[in-house]
């Protein structure tokens, strides 16, 4: 029971860092219909700009929650700089062309972003120092001792904030509704006068912030990151996505959340070696019986 | 041009210029290094000006240009009078291509690098040619190809080296196992359609790389399978030196001994195998399956109504497919004798993908164009080993961009109603 919950714990901590990555999946599949590969790899850089101010403040010796707060910031603002340029160079011209050019073009922007920050950065790993130490015990008196740590508690929170404040956006705003009306028909969108473009680039601007909030979380929770977390954590998130229903927020969070359970409760319980089988094959299994996912929209054919 | 246009691209330039300052300031200016304990930065500014500062003089010489409205003229004429030549001239261009390349190992700059280099892009056109089938003609994308490449590799060095049978007799072996592989694949994502077949596909080629590195008494884990016997000319060897009373190739043919016989013989066993994927091709278009294919591809719906059984249209099309990734895979492992997990990650599925779609969906001549290309690409690089995997992904984008049809875009129906409407 004790190790129950204990895995229960760091599962949702892992849980809330994939339904981050998956809500930029969901929320560019939902808009313009592609897969954005390079949205892990995004995600990957947003981890090393929060490495790189981490290491810049760990120096001055400021307060924590002031480093956190300013790393938040920086983090997302220059990846969203990314995440806004990748849109503009590689997705943008090729908007109305067919279905599979987006894709192969941000395959290609994916492999140019790994090999570029290897070049820049060096291929070894990048340990990091923990910042945070200590947390909440409970079951002392029992033979497995659960603990908390402050650094889960701080995870979940500030998942839970962002995606309070991310739903607000999407439901209350302007911006959010501009962008639910492009996601179901974009010439009509731009004939009553919104910016379609402008839209799509600020959905891109959204979700980059929001992966390098989760590749600010990576760094401090597994304290190690290189070039390469962006591929799995990626291709996680987007199952995540997709077994949450693409194109679906909720669904993003959920699958999310889903997929962090069960790859913990996989290596906790059944083996270590195969966890990443377990988040693939759940999504197998799922798709047999929910072709589109649990949440996602049932998908109507037009003759 | 006005005073007014080069001020406005003048400022526009310097904007971009301090975008770019915001994308590599942090991640080129500060790179992160290990000293003793915990990372230190050192700074790097004058390589992120010198960007900084070709990203501003490229971006207002764009500007310029797009002013006088010639921007990508140039460019995009080029490529239609390409197109257009190939498209014309596609059965000269195939017979000069099959020539040149029967020729090739005998031409007096071919030596060693060459020939490496060859078989490489002859290794990606057999994959493109075979991923064709499921992508190009019956339009089901395919993002885990590799696992069938990666099936037939493993199968052929585990008969081959279990039961030390020959090399004729595992390839079938192997493409049967793969085709096996793709059945198996098959059944459980028919049902879905496009990005979530992809998303599937994928994960199935990551289940089976994490199967090869953790399965160790099979496939020994991320050590991989070594010895793997080298194919022989029809029973000959080549060794240098055949065992008593056994003949190896050049002791038969009384040739010198030279290690570029095997090398020549393995270019040509690619070369007659991925001839016969084209040829396959090309032949099952026209039978009623392949216009099934080509069918499901362009409607789904029209084909249910006219009775094409799209289970069995989509099962056949993806275990021929893998059929022949696995033997494209039988002849990776005697080429190389070597093989481990790490050939079989997904940037490998993302290249062929990449071949296919770089090509013009459907198109052989364009998968042996983007091959070249794409694989010359590397090449051309090796020498700036870091580089050469971002030149890589910049060309796909590129190309993606400037050409989102492909290479050779070639999505003519090979059957139409009243004839052909040009």
């Amino acid at each position: 029971m004790e190790y129950f919950l204990q895995q229960l714990v760091n599962g949702i901590t892992l849980g809330s860092i994939y339904g981050l990555i998956a809500i930029g999946y969901t929320m560019v599949y939902g808009i313009i219909g592609m897969i954005n590969f390079a949205h892990g790899d995004i995600f990957m850089i947003g981890a090393f700009v929060a490495l790189i101010s981490f290491i810049i403040f760990g120096l001055t010796g400021v307060a924590l929650p002031i480093i956190l707060l300013l790393v938040l910031l920086i983090a997302m603002l220059f990846t969203a700089c990314y995440g806004w340029t990748v849109e503009k160079l590689a997705y943008k011209p090729l908007r109305g062309s067919f279905r599979l050019a987006p894709l192969i073009s941000a395959l290609g922007m994916s492999i140019v972003l790994q090999n570029y920050v290897q070049v820049s950065q060096g291929a070894r790993v990048k340990p990091m120092q923990p910042l945070f130490s200590g947390g909440l015990e409970f079951f002392k008196n029992s033979e497995f001792i659960v603990t908390v740590s402050y650094l889960q508690i701080f995870i979940v929170v500030l998942t839970i904030i962002l995606m309070g404040i991310f739903t607000y956006l999407i439901t209350k705003t302007d911006l959010g509704r501009a962008q639910r009306a492009c996601e179901q028909d974009r010439t009509m969108t731009a004939l009553l006068g919104i910016n379609v473009d402008r839209t799509i680039s600020i959905t891109f601007i959204i979700g980059s912030s929001l992966a390098s909030v989760a590749g600010m979380m990576f760094v401090l929770y597994y304290g190690v990151i290189d070039f390469y977390i962006g591929f799995l954590a990626g291709i996680k998130a987007f199952t995540a996505a997709v077994l949450g229903g693409i194109g679906s927020l909720p669904g993003a969070m959920l699958g999310g959340l889903l997929i962090g359970l069960i790859e913990t409760f996989w290596a906790g319980y059944v083996s270590l070696e195969y966890k990443d089988v377990a988040a693939f094959s759940v999504l197998i299994v799922v798709l047999i019986f929910f072709p589109t996912g649990f949440l996602g929209k049932p998908d109507i054919e037009k003759v | 041009m006005k005073k007014q246009d080069i001020i406005k691209s003048f400022k526009d330039s310097l904007l971009t210029g301090l975008i770019a300052l915001a994308l590599f300031g942090p991640i080129v200016g500060l790179r992160t290094a290990s000293k003793g304990e915990g990372l230190f930065i050192t700074p790097q500014w004058g390589i992120v000006f010198l960007l900084v500062g070709l990203c501003i003089l490229g971006r207002f010489l764009i500007n310029i240009n797009s002013a006088r409205r010639t921007e990508f003229k140039i460019f995009s004429t080029l490529s239609s009078k390409f197109s257009s030549i190939t498209e014309d001239k596609a059965k000269h261009f195939a017979i000069t291509g099959i020539l040149f390349a029967v020729v090739f190992p005998f031409l007096p700059f071919t030596d060693r690098y060459f020939m490496d280099v060859a078989i490489m892009i002859l290794t990606y056109i057999m994959l493109g040619w075979g991923l064709n089938i499921v992508v190009g003609l019956a339009g089901l994308l395919d993002l885990g190809y590799v696992a069938f490449y990666a099936v037939g590799a493993y199968s052929y060095a585990l008969i081959a080296t279990t039961f030390g049978w020959s090399f004729w007799i595992c390839l079938p072996l192997a493409g049967l196992f793969a085709a096996f592989f793709g059945i198996l694949l098959g059944f459980p994502v028919l049902r879905l359609r496009g990005d979530y077949l992809a998303i599937v596909t994928l994960g199935f080629g990551e289940i089976i790389r994490i199967i090869l590195i953790n399965w160790y008494e099979v496939t020994n884990g991320p050590d991989g399978i070594t010895g793997i016997p080298r194919p022989s000319f029809f029973g000959l060897p080549f060794k240098r030196s055949p065992d008593e009373g056994e003949m190896s190739f050049h002791t038969f043919f009384g040739l010198e001994y030279s290690t570029m016989h095997r090398i020549i013989f393995l270019y040509y066993l690619i070369l007659v195998l991925a001839l016969i994927t084209n040829y396959f091709t090309l032949k099952i278009r026209k039978l009623p399956v392949g216009r099934a294919w080509e069918a499901l591809r362009e409607d789904e719906i029209a084909c249910k109504s006219l009775g094409v059984n799209p289970t069995n249209t989509k099962l056949t099309a993806f275990a021929i497919g893998a059929m022949f990734g696995g033997f494209a895979g039988s002849f990776f492992a005697t080429r190389q004798a070597f093989i481990s997990p790490e050939s079989f990650t997904f940037i490998e599925s993302a290249i062929i993908v990449a071949i296919v779609v770089l090509g013009g969906m459907g198109s052989q001549t364009g998968v042996v164009l983007a091959s070249i290309f794409l694989i010359g690409i590397t090449e051309i690089f090796r020498d700036l080993e870091q580089y050469r995997m971002i030149a890589f992904g910049g060309a796909m984008v590129l190309i993606m961009v400037f050409k989102p049809k492909g290479i050779l875009a070639n999505r003519k129906p090979t059957i139409l109603m009243h004839g052909d409407k040009k």
